[in-house]
């Protein structure tokens, strides 16, 4: 951390080793604070250099003045000058103390070391966890591995705003007060992390054994599915198929989530709430992400309805404004149930 | 600006010149997003004006002209300004966690810079877009948008690689590819009214 204050006896002393003392701090031990202060970057714009330059000079000016002012506050003005002196010293050491504090949080909240070895992994290693988030295992006796790192899942859940993106546009989905991409970005990462949290919540209660990082890691994988089907299916317009994606490919991830829960949950009911409410909200969230946000094409529905049906009529979707998480779904689904409504009593 | 710094009392004869030089800088940084060679000038004088005078450019382009909130799933100015610089912010951020030795700004600089392809992308489209509408418009307009973002990919590639270990490389430019992804999309799904 910063070196502590200068002796109470310095005036501005104090000043360039404290400076120093930050520099050190960013630079030594490899630590990877945000350089917003490019010390370690070898950047010729010249802004830069003539802005430290002018600090230093700045620095030097005020020592020397600091310094001129004390001498003569010293000889002339006796108690005022003493006074003087001592509010001076107090304030420096305000100073200093607030930019110690300053420069404390910054380091702590700007370093982003904490996360460094989340993202410690190779690309064969984000290939073949892809691959066995689709393929449940059956061996339950004993806990199954969750590799906890977090850049596949965010790739991953990037990857969903960006399909949901294009599901979006090609439904010609109308979004009143609010944006495309913040309503994507809000529905992905919303159900990423509060989902995680939730069930993370729920095996505190049923005792299983499974850390948030690990939570988040293996829901994020289980949106490789979710992406899969939508990504097929947003650009295929069949409901056969997205049955069939979301009963394979949807239930296959699900499986997985499920098979490593229930290894690391022991008794029956616990196991049930646990597994059972994964299961829920993770296939219900594809069923979501399908109909809230595909286009309902006139007239495709096939032979199962049969000829005289008039053409599916399409209600514009009110999602209003930048919701809360909370009441979105609600209001979706609202949106979603008149136009089911709407088809229904046009049999 | 050192110029100006150094004899601050001469107003007049200092204004021009640090202007010219900047400016320089940032043409010379444009030619080479549209030559992408290995070159190490993007990563050593980086600066914001060029990534900042593309994402208002395309902001300003893509914004839809009627106030009209029917139709208001549009990106709008603040939107796309938001989606730029959090996409560039995020990148930087994951392309030093996976151990790469690019400065925050280093990265936001090139990224920012490579999104000229796709801005000239979208001045080609707003041009196509003034023929009549139809299938073979949209085609035009999707080939110029892949050529672009390809090559938008391509140029911030070669400066971002080097930066990254050599088995890491994939992960480092698949948020890239997501970024100029959902760009390129903009460009393209947008229609003015």
């Amino acid at each position: 951390m910063a070196t502590p204050a200068a002796p109470a006896g310095g005036a501005r002393n104090g000043t360039g080793p404290e400076w120093g003392g930050f520099e050190e701090n960013i630079q030594g031990g490899g630590s990877a604070v945000i350089d917003m202060e490019n010390m370690d970057d070898t950047s010729g714009s010249s802004f830069e250099d003539m802005g430290e330059l002018h600090q230093r000079l700045r620095e030097e000016e005020v020592d020397a003045d600091a310094a001129a002012a004390e001498e003569e506050d010293g000889e002339f003005l006796g108690m005022k000058g003493f006074k003087g002196q001592l509010s001076r010293q107090v304030a420096d050491q305000m100073w200093q103390a607030g930019k110690r504090q300053a420069s404390r949080a910054f380091s702590l909240y700007a370093n982003i070391d904490i996360l460094r070895p989340y993202f410690d992994v190779e690309p064969a290693q984000v290939r073949s966890r892809l691959l066995e988030s689709m393929i449940p295992i059956k061996m339950v006796s004993f806990p199954q591995k969750i590799a906890g790192e977090l850049y596949g899942p965010l790739m991953l859940v990037f990857t969903l705003v960006a399909i949901l993106l294009h599901g979006m546009k090609t439904s010609d989905t109308i979004i009143r007060e609010g944006t495309l991409m913040g309503t994507a970005i809000g529905t992905c990462f919303g159900y990423w992390l509060g989902v995680s949290s939730f069930i993370y919540f729920l095996a505190y209660l049923c005792n299983a054994q499974i850390t948030m990082l690990q939570m988040l890691a293996l829901l994020g994988y289980g949106l490789f599915g979710h992406c899969i089907v939508l990504f097929v299916t947003y650009n295929v317009h069949l409901h056969a198929l997205f049955y069939l994606f979301w009963l394979l490919v949807g239930g296959l991830s699900t499986l997985r989530m499920v098979a490593v829960l229930v290894s690391r949950t022991v008794g029956p009911t616990q196991r049930l709430l646990l597994c059972g409410t994964l299961a829920t909200l993770h296939m219900l969230f594809l069923l979501y992400l399908h109909f809230a946000y595909h286009k309902v094409v006139e007239g495709i529905l096939d032979t199962l309805e049969g000829p005289n049906i008039p053409p599916i009529q399409r209600v514009p979707r009110d999602i209003p404004a930048a919701l809360p998480a909370a009441r979105l779904p609600t209001t979706v689904l609202n949106a979603t149930a008149r136009a089911v409504a709407v088809t229904l009593q046009s049999h | 600006m050192a110029e100006a710094v150094e004899s601050p009392g001469d107003p007049g004869t200092t204004t021009p010149r640090p202007l010219m030089r900047d400016l320089k800088a940032v043409g010379k940084k444009f030619m080479h997003v549209l030559y992408p060679r290995k070159s190490n000038t993007l990563l050593r004088d980086w600066d914001l004006w060029g990534p900042l005078i593309l994402c208002v450019t395309l902001a300003l382009m893509l914004q839809r002209g009627s106030v009209d909130s029917e139709k208001d799933g549009g990106p709008q100015f603040a939107e796309v300004f938001v989606i730029v610089w959090f996409g560039a912010v995020t990148i930087t951020l994951n392309s030093k966690l996976l151990g790469g030795n690019i400065s925050f700004f280093q990265s936001l600089c090139v990224l920012g810079y490579c999104i000229l392809p796709l801005t000239m992308a979208l001045l080609v489209c707003r041009l196509v877009l003034l023929a009549e509408p139809g299938p073979i418009n949209f085609m035009v307009r999707l080939f110029v948008v892949i050529i672009m973002f390809a090559w938008s990919i391509v140029a911030s590639t070669a400066f971002l690689a080097d930066s990254q270990p050599p088995n890491r490389k994939a992960l480092a430019v698949y948020p890239v590819f997501l970024f100029y992804f959902v760009i390129s999309w903009m460009i393209l799904t947008f229609t003015p009214q």
